[in-house]
């Protein structure tokens, strides 16, 4: 008989007399099923922020800040920049001949979630022309602010977190009080996290002066990102720097990737560990079981290999199912779940939904194959070595 | 006790299984005593209200400044002994890549309010002495190579002077070290200006400071001195909120993630996968030994002596791992705890371990033990 045959013979009986063992060997696949959800999920949460953050709207979009500046929030740009920027080359033009630039000041105010807890929210000041830049911000509710009043419209993310901001309620801002007038979605991006109110408005009533804290531009479509970038880098009177909106927002979430993605490894290797000695446990006491099989397998002139290599395609037949129920669970209980953080770069609360990706749920079974191998591994080298006549002479 | 050479020969009759599932339980429970332990350290420091330090922001944001009028309020209000007031700067060396944690700030209230800081008197007249002074932590110092009486050239992404250009630059007066234990804060490793002179050369916010940090005499009465410092300012445009050190550190991490939600789904899972690993060796245990405890009692033993037998290998398998577990838990809490403000496993939390693991013992060795309980002698030798 060939090796290969000798290994399907064996596995083949192995996995046939897989139900008479249900209960040590749900062992393996609930143990693995535990570490594969804990570590899918916590990923999750960290493919969620980045999508939500890569979420642009259609047009290609450049967003400048001042040099340095890694977040909206800690840029400040003069008056006099924010014009150079919108007449620089590079910048797509609206209906009327405008520069499609919108400078936009981004601050954060104290605002109740609805469970009571603290959080930050990010304000974000629109003159008339962002809204021709930022054309995937459309209202689902109310009404848009009128220039120079205190109103302010929510995103749609932000309305449900945050308590009293519902359309129709006002809010103290620093010294003023503000009208929630409308709400709005943005195609899921992270604009919906936010409030957005009258540029002007806001800059005086925070006493922030006639600057902002960053201009987005579209791109002429002729030329793309590279010519406004050499037209803001070569003006010497500019102190700023210029990304593609999907860079900018990328580098948002290299903070809160790292720190999730730390979490899920140490949480997801300490669990890993447990499940390991639950895979030895379950297959050395397969193998025990089976001692007279395997030794009257041997005696009738099969080779070692074959019962190794069965014995591993066993665990990691249990590792893959246990695989599978652990992806399933992570993506049942928490795939499109709204949570929140203050991500990183991000500044203000980010809202997302966990995204359980396929590329996650590889690494899940990736990691279930291991649990299982390193588990099937050192019984299956006992039943190799297994003396076949005690064995055989065995009860 | 006379028992309890059976229940260890019990224990022991498969040592490879038996240490196994001691394992994966001390695993299960250091990560219990671990996420637990942070996690109501993290809980505890939240709640603490007696703080020696307060710390004072603008009601409407962290981010958002205020009058630095307020200091000499503040003064007035009683049991406060000093007060330091600081305003992020954002700063840079060289470029983006290289921040500076640049704080600009009143020395002197600084090194009464931070005496963890060790700054000398000395280095506080070195301050007044020289307005563009800069007294900077170990560790900055260490990173880019400053010495005392280097001029430093700062970017900022904020700040523009009154020349319209956003270069500063700072001669380093002294450099400090703080106390050991004091090291992570990030107090000890930032680089502190004079407030009164970038405030003058600043162009826009000026007169203004971003944070109040006040010491007290007695820490006891924090929430009632932190109500009256939110008093000097109710109903002004600059409404403050003040609250502990400890508590506005925590809610700053509680704002990452919600960490009770975490931590209860990872141990639920962890815990339900244990229960599930531990009654299937209790029972395989068990079903193995039928013939040896039918031994037992035609010797004599009787039914309730046998059920309690392995309901208590049970007990003693469980407890003695899941203590072995915890007491991992606080090793590895003390070393990587320090980090989020937790420092030991609260006794509640071991206490509520040694609880799981008594019910996992339960549930794991009763359906064993009652049937060990009701085995009929005849039956089990013969093998049935």
């Amino acid at each position: 008989m060939s090796a290969i045959s000798q290994i399907a013979a064996v596995s083949a009986m192995n996995v046939r007399s897989l139900p008479q063992r249900l209960g040590t060997s749900s062992v393996v696949v609930i143990g693995i099923a535990g570490v594969v959800a804990v570590l899918i999920s916590v990923l999750a949460m960290s493919a969620g922020f980045i999508r939500t953050l890569q979420k642009t709207g259609p047009e290609s979009r450049a967003i400048v800040v001042g040099t340095g500046a890694s977040t909206e929030l800690v840029s400040v740009l003069s008056k006099d920049s924010v014009s150079l920027i919108a007449d620089s080359s590079g910048i797509a033009k609206g209906a009327n001949g405008q520069p499609l630039a919108s400078a936009e000041t981004v601050l954060i105010v104290n605002l109740n979630k609805r469970n009571g807890d603290e959080a930050s929210a990010p304000v974000r000041g629109f003159t008339d022309i962002s809204f021709a830049v930022h054309p995937e911000i459309k209202l689902t509710q109310g009404r848009l602010f009128k220039r120079g009043l205190t109103q302010i419209i929510v995103g749609k993310s932000a309305q449900r977190l945050y308590r009293g901001i519902d359309v129709g309620s006002q809010i103290k801002l620093q010294d003023s009080i503000w009208t929630v007038v409308g709400a709005f979605e943005s195609n899921g991006s992270a604009r919906e996290s936010e409030l957005i109110a009258d540029e002007q408005t806001l800059n005086s009533a925070f006493h922030r002066g006639s600057g902002a804290s960053s201009v987005w531009v579209v791109l002429d479509p002729a030329g793309g990102f590279q010519p406004f970038k050499d037209a803001i880098t070569s003006n010497p009177r500019l102190q700023v720097e210029a990304s593609t909106e999907k860079d900018f927002e990328t580098n948002q979430s290299d903070q809160i990737n790292r720190i999730l993605s730390l979490v899920a490894y140490v949480l997801g290797g300490i669990m890993a560990i447990g499940a390991i000695f639950g895979a030895l446990n379950t297959m050395y006491s397969a193998v025990s079981v089976r001692s007279r099989e395997i030794a009257t397998l041997r005696a009738i002139g099969f080779g070692p290999v074959p019962v190794v290599i069965s014995v591993l395609l066993e665990a990691l037949l249990l590792a893959l199912m246990g695989g599978l129920i652990g992806a399933l669970i992570a993506w049942g209980l928490f795939n499109g779940l709204s949570v929140d953080s203050v991500g990183g770069g991000f500044g203000g609360q980010l809202i997302f939904e966990l995204a359980v990706t396929p590329e996650l749920v590889a690494i899940g079974f990736l990691w279930a194959c291991g649990i299982g191998m390193i588990g099937g591994l050192f019984p299956a080298m006992r039943a190799a070595r297994l003396p076949v006549a005690t064995a055989l002479r065995a009860a | 006790m006379k028992y309890f050479v059976l229940i260890w020969a019990g224990l022991w009759r498969k040592k490879t299984r038996t240490i196994l599932t001691m394992l994966s339980i001390m695993v299960a429970f250091l990560l219990y005593g671990l996420l637990q332990g942070v996690n109501q350290g993290i809980r505890a420091t939240l709640n603490d209200t007696t703080n020696s330090r307060l710390w004072t922001s603008s009601k409407t944001s962290a981010g958002i400044s205020m009058p630095v009028s307020l200091l000499e309020q503040m003064k007035t209000v009683k049991g406060v002994t000093s007060i330091a007031h600081l305003s992020f700067f954002g700063g840079f060396y060289q470029n983006s890549k290289n921040p500076v944690s640049v704080f600009a700030t009143n020395v002197e209230g600084l090194a009464a309010v931070y005496p963890e800081l060790r700054i000398t008197a000395e280095q506080i007249s070195a301050m007044k002495a020289t307005r563009t002074g800069a007294l900077i932590g170990r560790p900055v110092a260490k990173k880019y190579g400053w010495k005392v009486g280097d001029k430093v050239p700062i970017g900022t992404t904020i700040w523009i002077k009154d020349d319209g250009l956003n270069g500063w630059a700072f001669d380093v007066i002294g450099i400090f070290e703080s106390e050991p234990q004091f090291a992570a804060s990030p107090l000890s490793s930032a680089f502190w200006i004079n407030y009164d002179y970038w405030d003058e050369a600043r162009r826009f916010d000026n007169h203004r400071v971003q944070q109040f940090i006040t010491r007290i005499d007695d820490p006891t009465h924090a929430t009632a001195i932190s109500a009256q410092i939110d008093k000097l300012s109710s109903n002004s445009s600059d409404e403050t909120h003040t609250q502990t050190e400890n508590a506005a550190l925590q809610s700053a991490l509680k704002k990452i993630a919600d960490i009770d939600f975490i931590v209860n789904a990872v141990v639920y899972a962890v815990m339900f996968t244990l229960l599930f690993l531990t009654a299937n060796t209790m029972m395989q245990s068990t079903r193995e030994r039928i013939p040896e405890l039918a031994v037992l009692k035609t010797l004599g033993f009787p039914s309730s002596a046998v059920c309690a037998l392995v309901l208590f290998e049970s007990g003693v398998l469980c407890l003695f791992a899941a203590m072995v577990g915890l007491l991992l838990s606080a090793v590895a809490v003390k070393i990587i705890g320090s980090s989020v403000g937790a420092t030991i496993v609260p006794s509640t939390v071991v206490g509520y371990g040694v609880l799981i693991a008594l019910v996992l013992a339960v549930i794991s060795g009763l359906p064993p033990a009652l049937r060990a309980q009701r085995l009929n002698i005849v039956d089990a030798l013969a093998g049935r």
